[in-house]
């Protein structure tokens, strides 16, 4: 956003404006669909009829990177599917976060052999870590919970994109 | 019983047979290998038209050093056979897609996790491991983090086409 | 003279997420596919290599995580093999356990298949409804064993522990409202005039090329075969019980729907009779180096003791010698095929998974369709990803 770059420095206009733009941001996060695995079934149940997800603000889960903010990193990730999920990330604007759901994806989980990444943050910045193999649903929406508490006490010029 | 049908109709191809828990395994030759599984896929007496699956066995100490298990199941009889060929490091084995497509993939697979080749297969390549991956991972001396499991990961090292 | 040039096309392993990662290349010639190859292994996790280092008590949860859509009917299919190979008898009660736990599995994995088939061809409400039922299941597993997708109660010789008084309260309301809500289902899509449309004449096969490309399972039957692994090399007590194989007859998409519409009904009637049925007795075999003793004992009896860390630190020992054994499971007949050598580990652990053979005949089911064919004859086989590359 242009207005960053303008506001830099922390004064008493910039304070009110960034905690209506945390507002918006954190009631509003639409993830996209990541699921690989065994995780991916407890993730879909989230989002469907008796833990409805929709009333924490991810009202649908866009297939397109282009329109999400946040990626859920839902199974185990493999040495053959990292490639993807690097350029899937890029893809996404700006200002975009991510949730490592369960064992796999945190730390490689049970499977610890030739062909499967120790954890999605060797790759890619994680931001909350789920444990559980498969995590329960009120798991995930606890750590949506956590996601929205951590970014209401971002500053507005704390994203990458932002030049000096 | 099945045996002594296949003894009268192709003998001397059986070289062991071993009934363990009601099943029965026959090892073959493998000169007369193509013929023997024509004869079971289409002979009236046998007619073993489904191949459940191709598996490779790797013993690792023992010369030769794999087995190939062949696993086929007859509708129309309800029998069960698993037929199995004793394969060296650098033998080529007939590929079984002429009788059954059904060991197209499985034959793919062994290829790419134990290195046995096959002759006349329509599309030998690796199908589990990504295209630039070096070695075999199921046989005996191949580690089970990999060759390069004290390094740090590098995802552009992996070359998918 | 005109040459017609084809698109390369990339379904890559990243779209909606209901089947997984798989990725398919297409050609595409206008709209109509000339040639479709499959790319697997994105999800290889090597766990016949990681088996070969484990206990094998270690290696149930890991069978779990095969076919994650239906996980009971896994660990039936290792549980019986080692058995087999260990020579093992299991009592009755544990037997009719078991049964009950994989049709509530096969009946899950069927769920889970028919909201997302619906949901890909536009029908969009269905999936609400069969997760819905879903939680239901899931919470008889969590009842028994303390985890809702991937229970692990299975052991070699029998179950984990008893049954609770609860598990047969919540089986029977189930039992109660299921056949409501299959009628639900079917009044939304069986005469739907758009369904029909969208499925019947695509994707068909023939008997004869389905059995060579080694295709089992409903989408076999959908052909007109009728094999059944439940019905022609009964395990497990299953010829205690009285039901139907449903079998189609052309083999195309609305075929292979029909065909697991029909086996709903004829699981929950498998679970009527079981639970109604119900044996009495133990839930563990008394073999003396596969069950555990009870906790109880364990801490008064010194012979108990004994036991009890032989087989924690050991573990069961196989004999030398090859099996295989396979079990009916709700995609086709998955099979195990164990080598044991004398010690407590295997020394070769191969899995034949029914969705690989039906991979393997996605090139011969899709060419000639237009793209948004594409998009049912996936989803009328059903593969699960976690099957295919294992």
């Amino acid at each position: 956003m242009g207005l960053e770059n303008y506001l830099k420095h922390e004064n008493i206009l910039v304070t009110n404006i960034t905690d209506f733009v945390n507002w918006g941001r954190s009631n509003s996060i639409w993830p996209c669909t990541f699921g690989l695995a065994c995780c991916a079934l407890e993730m879909m149940a989230t989002s469907l009829a008796s833990y409805d997800i929709a009333r924490f603000g991810s009202e649908v889960y866009r297939p397109s990177p282009r329109q999400a903010d946040l990626m859920i990193v839902s199974g185990t990730l493999t040495k053959k599917m990292s490639v993807m999920v690097k350029r899937i990330y890029e893809q996404i604007p700006e200002p975009k976060w991510v949730i490592a759901m369960g064992a796999c994806a945190s730390t490689g989980g049970i499977f610890k052999s030739y062909s499967v990444v120790q954890g999605v943050d060797q790759i890619i910045p994680v931001d909350v870590y789920i444990p559980g193999c498969p995590p329960r649903p009120e798991a995930l929406l606890a750590a949506l919970m956590k996601l929205q508490a951590k970014i209401k006490t971002e500053k507005l010029d704390s994203r990458p994109d932002v030049d000096e | 019983m099945i045996v002594e049908k296949i003894n009268k109709s192709l003998p001397g191809l059986i070289e062991d047979q071993i009934w363990f828990r009601d099943e029965l395994q026959i090892y073959v030759k493998k000169e007369l290998f193509i013929s023997f599984m024509k004869h079971l896929r289409y002979n009236e007496d046998f007619k073993f038209d489904l191949l459940l699956d191709v598996a490779g066995i790797d013993r690792f100490s023992i010369k030769p050093r794999f087995e190939l298990v062949y696993i086929l199941y007859s509708l129309e009889y309800n029998m069960r056979l698993i037929v199995k060929l004793k394969v060296d490091i650098s033998d080529i084995v007939p590929s079984m897609t002429i009788f059954w497509k059904s060991a197209n993939w499985p034959e793919r697979e062994v290829y790419d996790l134990l290195g046995i080749k096959f002759s006349n297969h329509p599309d030998l390549r690796r199908i589990l491991t990504w295209d630039n991956f070096e070695g075999h991972p199921l046989r005996k001396d191949f580690p089970l983090q990999g060759p390069d499991f004290n390094e740090k990961f590098n995802p552009d090292s992996i070359k998918v086409y | 003279m005109a040459e017609s040039k084809t698109t390369i096309l990339n379904m890559g392993p990243h779209h909606p997420a209901t089947h997984g990662v798989l990725r398919l290349v297409l050609e595409l010639d206008g709209e109509t596919i000339v040639k479709a190859t499959p790319h697997i292994g994105h999800l290889h996790r090597g766990i016949e290599k990681i088996a070969e280092n484990k206990n094998y008590h270690q290696i149930i949860p890991l069978t779990d995580r095969l076919d994650y859509t239906a996980a009971s009917l896994n660990n039936l299919g290792y549980c019986m093999t080692v058995e087999k190979l260990i020579g093992v008898e299991v009592p009755k009660k544990a037997q009719y356990i078991r049964v009950i736990m994989s049709e509530l599995a096969r009946i899950m994995g069927h769920h889970l298949w028919l909201g997302s088939h619906a949901l890909d061809i536009g029908a969009m409400t269905l999936i609400f409804y069969t997760f819905r039922d879903r939680e239901m299941i899931m919470n008889i597993n969590e009842e028994l064993s303390g985890y809702r997708l991937t229970p692990s109660f299975l052991r070699f010789g029998g179950l984990a522990k008893d049954i609770t008084p609860d598990f047969i309260k919540y089986v029977r309301d189930f039992v109660k409202w299921f056949p409501k809500a299959v009628d639900g289902y079917n009044s939304l899509l069986t005469d739907n005039i758009i369904w029909r449309k969208r499925t019947m004449g695509i994707g068909t096969i023939s008997a004869e090329e389905a059995l060579n490309y080694g295709m089992t399972g409903p989408s076999l039957r959908g052909s007109g075969i009728g094999y059944d692994i439940r019905k022609v090399l009964p395990y497990c007590s299953y010829d205690d019980f009285d039901f139907v194989v449903p079998i189609g007859d052309k083999g195309d998409v609305y075929d292979r729907y029909l065909v697991r519409m029909e086996e709903f009904k004829q699981s929950l009637h498998i679970i009527d009779q079981a639970i109604e049925n119900l044996p009495e007795g133990p839930v563990k075999s008394d073999n003396p180096w596969v069950s555990n003793p009870e906790i109880n004992e364990v801490s008064e009896d010194i012979s108990a003791l004994i036991r009890r860390f032989k087989i924690q630190s050991e573990g069961a020992k196989a004999p030398v010698g090859e099996v295989y054994h396979s079990v009916e499971g709700s995609k086709g007949e998955l099979g195990f095929y164990l080598v044991g050598d004398g010690t407590a580990q295997p020394f070769r652990m191969k899995i034949r998974p029914p969705c690989f053979m039906l991979t393997s005949a996605l090139p011969r089911l899709l060419e000639g369709h237009m793209l948004s064919d594409a998009i049912s004859i996936i989803g009328s086989i059903d593969i699960v990803l976690g099957e295919i590359d294992r």
